[in-house]
Formats: C-alpha cells, sequence, structure tokens
C-alpha cells in the first residue's frame, strides 16, 4: 500500500511542479536557516570532555579582604588558595592553570620569534582532560616541583615550526630560556576552551572568545611562572598589588584550579574539605568570607558562565521563528493541493477507500515533499555553515555538520512536512464522496 | 468596493484564512523585531569615540628583557617616532580605545563607600590628550609635571607616600554625569581603587571605554596622569599620511632595537572595524532572515492567491457575465488581501510587543519604539499587495464565458 501511496504522490507533486517547487523550497529554506543556527547551537553547547565531564569539578574560594560583592566568590583563585589546595593532593587529579603569552623561537630553526600563547599548568592537565598526544608524553609530577624545563607544545606550533615531524627531546627557547620539548598533542580543539573559562557573569553574553583554541605551549606549572614573570594575565586584584610581576604575593587573583572526583562520596569531601581550609585561612587571618566557596561540576560551570553567546542563542530563536512561517506556509499550500484533487478524493472514498487509507495517502504524499525539502535543507545547511565558517568569529572553524546532525536535518524536515500535512490530510479525507462525483 | 461579500466568502474558508493571517502576523513580529535589533546594531556600530579616528595609528610591542631600562627606552622611541615627518603627535600609552583590552579602577567618591560608584577605564600616558584628540569641556587637560613614573607611582603608594603619588584627572562628561548629577566636577575629588584620591581638573565630551561589556558604560573613562612603558605607541599623523608614517616608524623602531616582536601594526580605523565586526556580521545576518521571510510570506500568499482563483473560477466567470468589470475582479482579490493582512498586522503588532518583551527579558535589549510598528505595517501591505497582483490579475483575465461551460 505504501508504495501505491508514493506512486500516487510522485505523480501527483508532478502533477503541479510550481506547487511542489514552493513547497520544497519553503521546506528547505525554513530546516536550512534552523539546522545551520541548531548545529552552531549543537557545537558550542557540547560536552568539551565527553569521557569524564561528570568527574570535573571547579572549586572556588573568596579571598577578597575589603567589603563589596561578596554573593559569589571570585571566578579564579589568588596563587596561595591555588597552590595550598594543589599541594594538599586531596583530589584523585588536580591542575592548576594560568596563561599568558610568551615570546618563542626554535634555536635550530630559521624563522623570526613568535609571540603564542603559553599555559603554566601541572602534569596532570593531560591525563584530565584526555588530552591526546602525537608523539612523547606529559611531564611526571616531579617536575613540576622540579621546576624542570621541559614543554609539551600543540599541533599547530609543532607543525610550524618542525614540519610536523616527531620533534620530542628538540630545543625550544622561551624568551631567555631553553626547554626540552618532551610530548606534542594531537590537534585538540575542546568547544568551549573549557578549563580557562571564568568571568562570564560579567560578559553580557559576549562570550564569543571561551571557544578559542587551545594554548600552543605547555610549561610546568612553576617553571612557566618563572620564565614569563610579569606577562600572566590577572582576572582581579582587590588591593593594589605591589609588584606586577611577581603576582605571588599580590591580592590578585588569576590562577584557575580544576579537580577530578569519581564519586559523590568523594565531591562531598571535597567540598568539605575546601570549606575547612576556608575557615582555616580565616582564622589565620588571611580571608574575611571564608564561608564563600563552591565545588561546581564543568558543566554546572560552564551553565553558571553562560558560555554559549547571547548572538548565537538570538539566531537559534530567530531561525525556528522562520521554521514556523516556512510551515504555515506549507499548511497553506498542502491545503490548496489537497483540495483541488478532492474529485480523484472522491472516486477513491467512492471505490472503497476509508478515509484513514486517504489520510495516509495525503501524509505519504506530505511525508515526500519534507524528504525532498529535507534533501534542499541538508545542502543549505552546508551553505549556510560554510557562510558561517566565513565569519569573523573565533568559533568559525568549528562548524561542520556531523553525522547526528546530517540525520536530524532529515528527521526535523519529514517531522515538519508531517505536521504541515495532518490539518489539509484531515480536511481532504473528509470529503464526502457523492458530492464530489456529482460535479465530475 | 463592498467589504460584506468578501467578509461571508472567508467565513466559509476559515482555515485557509487563517494560515495567512497567522503567517503573516508571524512575519510581522519577526520582521519588527529583526528590524529593531538591526538599527540597535547600526547604533552600536557607530558608537562615538571621541578620538581622532581617521588620524591615529597604533604600534605596539612585545616589551621583553630588564625591566629597568624600560623608561628609557621608551624615551628613546618616543623621540624617534617623533623625528618621522608628517607625525603631530606620539605617546606611549596603556591601551587604546575599542583595542579589546580592559584596564579598569572601581571608582569611589567617598573614602568610606562600602562599594564603588562605578568602574572606569584608567587611560595611562603622557601626552594622550593631544595624540588622541580628545575635546575638553571644561577645566584643563594633564600637564608635563602632572605626570609621574608608573613604578614611581607604585613605590609611593606602597609606602604610603603622598609625594610620588598622582594627583589630579581628566574625566569624561558621562562619568560627571552620573557621579555627580548636574553638578560641575572641575575641583570635586575621586577615589581610585580603594584609597588614592584624585582631583577632577578637567573634563573632556566623550572618550570611549577599550572593551564594552554594557553600552550605558562605554564613555566611563577618565586619563590617569602615570607615564607607562608598555611597548603601546600612538601615533597621530593626517589622514593621507597614515601607510607612509606607520612604515617608517616600524623602521625607525626596528632600528632602535632589531630584537623585539612586533604584536601590532594597525590604523585606529582598523581597530573600530575589528571591534564591531560581530555587531556587522550579525546585521548582515538580521537583514538577510528579513529578506527571506519577506520572500517566503509573499510567495505563500502568491500559492494561496493562486489556489482560490483556480477555485472560484467559475463564479468569477458568472459575477463577468452579470456585469462585473475586470476591475471589479481584480479590486476583490487585492481588497480580500488586504483585509487578511490588516488582521494579520494587528494580531503580528500584539506579537511584536510580545517578542520584545521576551528580548528584553533575556537579551537585555530596550522596549520596542511605536513607530516600528505601523512601519512593519505598511511593508506588510505592500508586500502582500505585490503578492497578490499576479493571482488577481489572472482572476480579471477570467472571460465571462467560462459561466457558460458545463455548470
Amino acid at each position: 500500500m505504501f508504495g501505491y501511496y508514493l506512486n500516487l504522490a510522485l505523480r501527483s507533486l508532478n502533477r503541479n511542479k510550481v506547487l511542489t517547487a514552493l513547497m520544497v523550497l519553503a521546506i528547505a529554506v525554513g530546516i536550512g536557516a534552523s539546522m545551520t543556527t541548531l548545529t552552531v547551537m549543537h557545537l558550542l553547547s557540547g560536552d568539551p570532555v565527553p569521557t569524564r565531564s561528570g568527574t570535573l569539578f571547579y572549586p572556588q574560594i573568596d579571598p577578597v579582604t575589603v567589603d563589596g560583592n561578596h554573593a559569589e566568590p571570585l571566578d579564579v583563585m589568588d596563587y596561595h588558595s591555588a597552590v595550598d589546595l594543589w599541594h594538599a593532593q586531596r583530589a584523585e587529579r588536580q591542575a592548576m592553570i594560568a596563561s599568558s603569552t610568551i615570546k618563542l623561537r626554535a634555536p635550530d630553526v630559521n624563522l623570526p620569534p613568535l609571540m603564542m600563547p603559553m599555559l603554566a599548568t601541572t602534569a596532570d592537565f593531560f591525563p584530565m582532560f584526555d588530552v591526546p598526544f602525537q608523539y612523547g608524553s606529559a611531564w611526571q609530577a616531579q617536575d613540576d616541583e622540579h621546576r624542570a624545563r621541559v614543554a609539551v607544545i600543540s599541533a599547530q606550533l609543532n607543525d610550524k615550526l618542525f614540519g610536523g615531524a616527531n620533534s620530542v627531546g628538540r630545543t625550544l627557547r622561551l624568551r631567555d630560556t631553553d626547554v626540552r620539548i618532551v610530548g606534542v598533542l594531537k590537534p585538540w580543539r575542546p568547544s568551549p576552551q573549557f578549563y580557562s573559562v571564568a568571568g562570564g557573569r560579567f560578559a553580557h553574553g559576549n562570550t564569543a572568545d571561551y571557544y578559542s583554541k587551545p594554548e600552543d605551549v605547555y610549561l610546568p606549572f612553576f617553571s612557566g611562572l618563572e620564565i614569563n614573570a610579569g606577562s600572566f594575565g590577572v582576572f582581579n586584584c582587590w588591593r593594589v598589588p605591589d609588584d606586577y610581576a611577581h603576582l605571588e604575593n599580590a591580592p590578585c587573583s588569576w590562577i584557575s584550579l580544576w579537580v577530578q572526583l569519581g564519586s559523590s562520596a568523594k565531591v562531598s569531601d571535597y567540598a568539605r574539605f575546601v570549606a575547612d581550609y576556608a575557615a582555616q585561612q580565616k582564622a589565620l587571618g588571611r580571608y574575611t568570607h571564608a564561608e564563600n566557596t563552591r565545588l561546581r561540576s564543568l558543566m554546572q560551570w560552564l551553565d553558571y558562565n553562560r558560555v554559549v553567546p547571547s548572538d548565537v542563542r538570538l539566531q537559534t530563536w530567530l531561525a525556528f521563528g522562520f521554521l514556523g512561517i516556512c510551515l504555515f506556509n506549507t499548511i497553506g499550500l498542502l491545503l490548496a493541493k489537497f483540495l483541488r484533487r478532492a474529485g480523484e478524493m472522491g472516486v477513491r472514498r467512492a471505490l472503497g477507500a476509508t478515509r484513514g487509507a486517504l489520510f495516509a495517502q495525503c501524509l505519504v504524499e506530505a511525508g515526500l515533499i519534507g524528504l525532498l525539502g529535507g534533501l534542499g535543507g541538508w545542502l543549505l545547511t552546508l551553505m549556510g555553515l560554510w557562510l558561517v565558517r566565513q565569519q569573523p568569529a573565533v568559533y568559525a572553524d568549528l562548524a561542520h555538520l556531523d553525522m547526528a546532525m546530517f540525520l536530524i536535518t532529515f528527521v526535523l524536515a519529514i517531522a515538519v512536512s508531517l505536521l504541515a500535512g495532518v490539518l489539509p490530510a484531515l480536511r481532504a479525507s473528509r470529503v464526502a464522496p457523492g458530492l464530489q462525483l456529482k460535479t465530475l | 468596493m463592498d467589504i460584506l461579500p468578501i467578509l461571508s466568502t472567508l467565513r466559509r474558508h476559515k482555515i485557509t484564512a487563517l494560515l495567512v493571517i497567522l503567517e503573516i502576523a508571524l512575519t510581522c513580529a519577526i520582521v519588527c523585531n529583526a528590524v529593531f535589533l538591526v538599527s540597535q546594531r547600526l547604533e552600536r556600530i557607530h558608537m562615538v569615540s571621541g578620538v581622532a579616528e581617521h588620524e591615529l595609528l597604533e604600534v605596539e610591542l612585545a616589551n621583553i628583557g630588564p625591566k629597568a631600562d624600560d623608561s628609557a627606552r621608551t624615551a628613546e622611541d618616543l623621540a624617534a617616532l617623533r623625528q618621522i615627518p608628517g607625525v603631530t603627535s606620539v605617546a606611549s600609552v596603556n591601551q587604546l580605545p575599542f583595542a579589546n583590552s580592559s584596564n579598569n579602577s572601581g571608582i569611589k567618591i567617598d573614602r568610606k563607600q562600602n562599594k564603588s560608584s562605578l568602574n572606569a577605564t584608567t587611560y595611562y600616558g603622557e601626552n594622550i590628550a593631544d595624540t588622541f584628540g580628545l575635546q575638553l569641556v571644561a577645566g584643563r587637560f594633564l600637564k608635563a609635571d602632572d605626570y609621574v613614573d608608573i613604578d614611581t607611582a607604585k613605590k609611593a603608594f606602597v609606602a604610603g607616600d603622598a609625594k610620588g603619588l598622582p594627583k589630579n584627572t581628566v574625566i569624561t562628561l558621562a562619568m560627571a554625569e552620573r557621579l555627580w548629577p548636574g553638578q560641575q566636577a572641575l575641583g570635586k575629588q575621586i577615589y581610585m581603587g580603594n584609597d588614592l584620591p584624585l582631583t577632577v581638573v578637567g573634563v573632556i565630551k566623550n572618550l570611549v571605554r577599550p572593551s564594552i561589556w554594557d553600552d550605558a558604560t562605554a564613555q566611563y573613562s577618565m586619563l590617569v596622569p602615570i607615564q607607562v612603558s608598555d611597548g603601546v605607541y600612538a601615533i597621530r599623523t593626517a589622514p593621507q599620511e597614515r601607510d607612509r608614517v606607520l612604515k617608517a616608524a616600524l623602521e625607525k623602531l626596528k632600528q632602535a632595537n632589531p630584537h623585539r616582536v612586533v604584536l601590532q601594526k594597525r590604523t585606529w580605523d582598523e581597530i573600530r572595524e575589528k571591534f564591531f565586526q560581530n555587531d556587522r556580521a550579525m546585521t548582515g545576518l538580521l537583514v538577510g532572515v528579513c529578506v527571506a521571510l519577506l520572500v517566503v510570506t509573499a510567495l505563500g500568499i502568491v500559492g494561496l492567491g493562486s489556489f482560490w482563483v483556480a477555485q472560484r473560477r467559475r463564479q468569477i466567470g458568472v459575477r463577468r457575465a452579470l456585469g462585473a468589470t475586470r476591475g471589479n475582479i481584480l479590486h476583490y482579490f487585492q481588497t480580500e488581501n488586504f483585509l487578511l493582512a490588516t488582521i494579520g498586522i494587528v494580531l503580528g503588532m500584539a506579537l511584536a510587543y510580545g517578542v520584545n518583551l521576551f528580548l528584553m527579558v533575556h537579551y537585555e535589549l530596550p522596549r520596542l519604539p511605536v513607530m516600528y510598528l505601523p512601519l512593519g505595517a505598511v511593508v506588510l501591505w505592500l508586500i502582500g499587495q505585490v503578492a497578490v497582483l499576479g493571482p488577481a490579475m489572472r482572476a480579471a483575465a477570467v472571460p465571462p464565458v467560462v459561466a457558460t461551460r458545463s455548470v
């Protein structure tokens, strides 16, 4: 029966090509617009570390000693709090993070010096965030303490400096210090660059920068602080620091701490540990707002920072409004199409077809239009994503259609056309056979 | 033209009529809000900066090496840049408007205040007012003897020694109005951070911040008399000299020290262009969506109109046979479309208001000005009339003889 309906639908679509084209076009444009924005939304709001995001947590404490807004603790930590918590090693894994830009060149490569983003972090960073390696490996835990002069570099930097060859063991000159490369990452592009997300509550929706590419150079935390002293970005200072070049004792927050906690018992233990630490610091006179601590999970932290740029969310709303209009349009056109064939429907009813059969036939036709619209919508989505990639936004390079979104394109197109077809199909199947036969 | 027969016909085609109405309403709501968004973005793109826009250049060098000789090196750089023919003014600054940095400070008007009155951008650098081309509205600019070196200032601050600290400041009119509404700002005292007192000696018309989180506070900037050596140079020259001067400046700086990395070399126009590139992309997108929406709606009206005409061929023939002119038939369909569009527009305006409320809550957008509604109405009426013209003309072309066939 389905084959027969399909055959009928094809004939019917062929009969009035302009009307068919209009319907297919309406669905294709609506689907193209909404799938383009939905894909961008999907890429930007996804889970950046799907393998273990449930076990990653972001502790926050409030080291600010001046009055002011203490509703939420600062987004990142001061040096002493971060190092103390990291030293305690109470979590399964823990990584401190501070970022800066560093001047670098490879002494045995004839290229002018480059300014590259550098991340000072601790050894756990790589296994904890599941960072993939191409050559070599991360440095060892003792390298953090010993301030070893070693580095891990990104695939892009390895391509640029060493033409993609295995550069483990080669030397990199960072400012005036030579470091030995111990690892080269595979291309790695988490979306967002979750580990340095902070300050979203002040961003007023302009959060596109959270989707920047990861840094190109990774140094053991204390080595990085030493080598690139004076270049680290500060999140906030609550008093004027004595010396911006050495922020270790400054009343400034500039270091993030991430921890991995495998079970809910460990999470509550760690939360208690952070609270105890804060209370102890208050007793020592270093904190004034000790009770102000948080331990958010990775996804909670991203939500709290509202990482998806407000422009992208707005575009998604707009696209679905657009799809709604295309839906109304298709309902109208389908109604026109089905009612025009009332005579044919009357004959089928008179020959014994049930209302249900006519309804099914109409829906098959609507579905077929949806399939064609989906095909057009898929092409338009590819074009839309190409347009997004031409945009100046930092996340532009991420905009590609994955398998899931490809399938959703067609599912959505057919669902929309079936939805549009319900009302016209109901009207068409209610045709009174006698009345129609008379007019033939 | 009689409206009653049209209404009674529409009553028999409720669903089709309703669809046209809903489509027009939704289009009206979205287009009104989208055009409003576009106008907001355009207004933002044309935000006043307060600087001599087409005369400024920026060169930024990475300052690497021992910190001690920074100020001497900066003085050499400035002297070398001043020698370039065509350069009218040079300054070593901490940041440039729209350049995306963010060096700010909380400002209090009373030392004992718990929370800051506002947060303002702090511009450092001797000669900054001349180089930026700022416009004074009251008082005076900062003079050479107001300025102190940043390292001296820091040491003085730590030591609690008032002698080495900056004492005066120049603030924007917007900031003055916010701090002391309706009062003269000159001579008043503000506190930067928690405890650095500064006296307002001048008020400038405009000076926009380097990063803008909230457009309402975009002009909260102040000049603080501190000399900096961050390697950020602002150079002012005549608009037509910019390319040559930029090239010459890079050469001079390279000569002075060939090992420095150039981080930025650009005109201020480029800075502005880059700052608003997302707004410009969004504007393009919104305009594209509006056009597509209107086209889809027009196509829908054409499709349904054609169907309606085909369905009523015989009635039209009868009317023609009974003496209706082609003009009557044409007007019938045009009036019908006008009626549907009007109902749609009325509904659409209510919907537009609703969408605007949603945007106000979630996207910090202001209220939709009332003037957008009649504008949207006119556009949709026009589109409806243009779209229905084709089907209506076809209807008018139906010959009266149709009435005699196969009734």
